[in-house]
């Protein structure tokens, strides 16, 4: 009896220890991480993205939906193939990257979580930041559970994977980013999409 | 002179033509930097880097063609050198 019960409380201890919250760090070193972002504008169409992408997420396999974190994007890695473009873009007219260096989600709620497998798809709520101003959305974001996996993306490394994919639209006039300005050539709405990955190192 | 500016000139408008439709005739705005697309392998996000490249668009071509007509412009209000100057008397 006394046996069985020691058994019993290793393994629902390991259960647990399983089962607890991973934090992921999403500072790739591959530098695949990305976000994207698209302005289609009457005259002009705007296609770009920024690799600079770093923070953290904290996962549950077990409970998905108990998931928080938040996605930082630098401001300065938002690139275009045009560099007068982009040196328009970052200036204090439209970013203004110098005195807001950062782009930022932090998620504040999980709903609607449907999980099937490893993956996880769910509407987040939370407080988006932009050029200084916060404002709070929802958006479809589609969770990837890679247990393991770490090894094979990242050699001699041993842990797993999160995988985050979104995608949402914004109003730049919500943001001030020049607000009014130029709208046959810079959308009034930005179609923003995330593909990043994230890794647990055990 | 004259003719100088209008050989100038048509070697800028044939040449930046040739030059844009060599490099694919694109018809947005001149590329500095050129997208490419990777793919990780492991978790299939696509990712993007910028590799630089010079790839001339409209406003590129625009310029070089308005240059050129500036220059034959110019070349029509300049005189022609006369080759029998007429003597004083």
């Amino acid at each position: 009896m006394k046996t069985k019960l020691i058994i019993l409380t290793f393994v629902a201890s390991a259960g647990i220890a399983l089962a607890a919250p991973q934090t992921f760090d999403f500072k790739d070193p591959k530098g695949i991480n990305n976000a994207g972002f698209k302005l289609d504008a009457p005259l002009e169409s705007i296609n770009g993205s920024a690799s600079g992408v770093s923070g953290t997420v904290t996962f549950d396999s077990e409970n998905p939906g108990a998931t928080t974190g938040k996605i930082v994007v630098a401001t300065a890695s938002l690139m275009v193939p045009n560099s007068m473009q982009r040196g328009h873009m970052l200036s204090a007219t439209w970013l203004d990257a110098a005195k807001f260096p950062e782009i930022s989600f932090e998620s504040k709620e999980f709903k609607n979580v449907k999980t099937d497998g490893d993956n996880t798809m769910a509407d987040v709520t939370g407080t988006f930041t932009l050029k200084g101003i916060s404002k709070v959305l929802t958006v479809p974001v589609k969770l990837t559970y890679m247990k393991d996996k770490l090894g094979d993306r990242v050699p001699g490394q041993k842990g797993d994977l999160l995988v985050v994919r979104a995608g949402f639209s914004i109003k730049r006039d919500d943001f001030n980013v020049n607000p009014g300005q130029s709208e046959d050539k810079v959308s009034e709405t930005i179609e923003l999409t995330l593909s990043i990955a994230g890794a647990a190192a055990k | 002179m004259k003719r100088t500016l209008r050989f100038v000139a048509a070697v800028l408008a044939v040449g930046s033509v040739v030059f844009w439709a060599a490099a694919g005739t694109n018809r947005g705005w001149t590329k500095t930097s050129v997208p490419r697309k990777i793919v990780d392998q492991v978790t299939g996000i696509e990712g993007v880097t910028y590799e630089k490249h010079f790839v001339p668009g409209v406003d590129f071509l625009g310029a070089a063609l308005v240059g050129a007509g500036i220059l034959a412009g110019i070349s029509t209000l300049l005189r022609t050198k006369s080759n029998n100057p007429q003597s004083e008397n």
